[in-house]
């Protein structure tokens, strides 16, 4: 920050934040104190009236069992999308940084995805596994699995995962490449004089030397498998079949808006707020770190 | 590269090469469920070649829509989504670079206050406070209509931090200069700030034009008017045909045209947007 102001105004400054605070004040910080609130209550059957019930909410989620499970769902879902996208970007973007010639075209025929709608890669790889006409679903019986999102739990997550994580591919790619361009040719030259392996060069100077950018891209990731992929849930398996892939942002809405359950659906934005909140607070004190380094 | 090893390149370009047709193969799916008329789309698995029926499709859903889903003409749906990402994309960068310039070049009670305010937004995604930020939208009148769709969305605090940050690095140097020749913080503001951070507008205008042309949950709650529709709650609405199997055909000529727009900005300003991308992460 500047020392000393470089403009003497008193209202002027006011005027200039004031849109942002109120859109700030009005659509983010009033709902999120309504919902802790809310959570506290419960409405009578007509919503006419409500009474404080403490901490009530909080403990019937905790021991309902759908809540339980989208719990699950969600720790499965969002460790498959952060391994599996990690893991593929990892790789091409490794492969990448090796070839001289054409890095560039690869480059920008690997980006769009991130421009994918989330509901619409959801739409697109639906239609490749979809039992009746999927290409993807087709081969996967010829090599004799009997593939069914529609009616198979394990399938509907697997498929709901894996278009998560080809749309977040582009994204993990262009960071680890610019991670592994930003290490020191010196470095690997050394390595390889020493008589190391190009793969014993990657585990032992490469991959630690990335690691700042492997924990920021694992921050980056959960907290997109857990709040950005409602649309691809929802367009798709809308959380079935059986609530199996159900996730925890999917059941505040489906509670809040299709069951209407106030209370219920303000205590689990609460418990989602405290997650997000958590995240956050990881991936700042990392971004810190990441200056000095 | 650090020693010739032929053969480590060639394995190089497969892989490389088997990532780009994973990442393209669904959509070349989709592009060819477009193409073909409905009948066409039952057999097991789909053809893998486009039809002939791509004029058709793409005529019939642009002007007058999936009777099975409302029937509303996709073009209008594309205006919409237009109207919506241009609305959040503007209105984020216009509000958060007034702010950023208050917080930066003022001094002034609450500063640091309204600076934690804006942070916290960080950490309350729409899809965490869904209902009560539908109540409040709700009570200030703003149901069904272009400002509900986009004015709950436009406070950011990326924006206000890169702006920040970019501010932060501009030599106290030029305010002097600038008020020793007597301009005033608007005159600075307009004539010098504003100029300085053209390159940081575009990139971050890419990033939320792509943020906004995919909204989805919002456009949701917030409107039931199908006059309204956005491509993506458009596409919503043909998904979730009750009790049949989606008309994959026009479905899938919906998802081009919605996948259209957001990739050829990434594609066209790929530069702009690979600094947006890093830039807002810092």
């Amino acid at each position: 920050m500047h020392q000393s102001s470089p403009f003497n105004h008193r209202l002027l400054p006011y005027l200039l934040v004031l849109p942002q605070i109120a859109v700030t004040l009005a659509f983010f910080i009033w709902p999120a104190l309504n919902a802790v609130w809310l959570s506290t209550r419960q409405e009578d059957a007509f919503g006419l009236s409500s009474e404080f019930v403490g901490l009530e909410h909080y403990i019937a989620i905790f021991h309902d069992g759908t809540y339980t499970r989208a719990l699950v769902n969600t720790a499965v879902f969002s460790t498959g999308v952060t391994v599996v996208s990690l893991a593929l970007a990892l790789l091409l973007a490794v492969m990448a940084d090796r070839v001289v010639r054409g890095a560039m075209v690869y480059k920008t025929l690997l980006i769009w995805p991130y421009a994918v709608a989330p509901a619409v890669a959801g739409v697109i790889w639906w239609l490749a596994f979809n039992p009746s006409i999927g290409v993807v679903a087709y081969f996967i019986n010829i090599l004799g699995y009997d593939w069914n999102h529609l009616i198979k739990a394990r399938d509907a997550m697997m498929l709901v995962i894996f278009a998560a994580a080809w749309k977040q591919i582009s994204y993990n790619f262009l960071f680890f490449l610019a991670g592994l361009q930003a290490i020191p040719r010196s470095l690997i030259e050394a390595a390889a004089l020493d008589g190391a392996s190009p793969f014993r060069r990657f585990w032992t100077v490469i991959f630690p030397l990335l690691s700042p950018t492997t924990f920021f891209l694992l921050v980056v990731n959960i907290i997109y498998a857990f709040f950005d992929t409602f649309a691809l849930i929802h367009a798709t398996t809308a959380g079935g079949p059986a609530g199996s892939t159900e996730t925890l942002v999917l059941k505040v809405f489906m509670d809040g808006f299709v069951g209407l359950d106030l209370g219920g659906s303000s205590a689990q934005s609460v418990v989602l707020m405290v997650m997000v909140m958590a995240l956050t607070v990881v991936q700042f004190r990392f971004v810190e770190r990441k200056v000095q380094y | 590269m650090v020693e010739n090893r032929p053969w480590l390149t060639v394995i190089a370009h497969v892989v490389l090469l088997l990532g780009l047709l994973i990442t393209a193969f669904p959509v070349w799916l989709t592009f060819v469920a477009s193409t073909h008329e409905g009948t066409a789309l039952t057999q097991f698995p789909m053809p893998l070649w486009p039809g002939s029926h791509f004029l058709d499709n793409y005529g019939t859903i642009l002007f007058s829509g999936a009777k099975a889903a409302g029937g509303q003409p996709v073009l209008l749906m594309l205006g919409n989504s237009l109207i919506v990402a241009l609305g959040i994309a503007v209105g984020k960068i216009a509000i958060s670079i007034i702010a950023a310039y208050a917080i930066v070049y003022f001094r002034f009670p609450l500063r640091q206050t309204f600076f934690w305010m804006i942070f916290m937004t960080l950490m309350l995604p729409v899809e965490v406070r869904i209902m009560p930020t539908f109540e409040i939208t709700a009570n200030l009148g703003l149901l069904n209509s272009y400002s509900g769709l986009i004015v709950p969305l436009i406070a950011s605090a990326t924006a206000t931090f890169l702006f920040r940050q970019f501010f932060l690095t501009i030599p106290v140097e030029l305010v002097e200069a600038a008020r020793l020749d007597g301009a005033g913080p608007i005159r600075f503001f307009r004539d010098v700030l504003l100029p300085l951070s053209r390159t940081n507008i575009a990139a971050l205008f890419v990033i939320l034009f792509i943020y906004g042309w995919n909204q989805y949950l919002w456009p949701l709650v917030v409107s039931t008017d199908p006059s309204l529709t956005t491509i993506m709650t458009g596409i919503n609405a043909l998904v979730r045909v009750p009790d049949s199997e989606p008309q994959w055909h026009l479905l899938m000529a919906m998802s081009m045209l919605a996948m259209l727009p957001p990739i050829l900005v990434v594609v066209v300003m790929q530069k702009l947007f690979v600094r947006g991308l890093v830039e807002t992460e810092k």
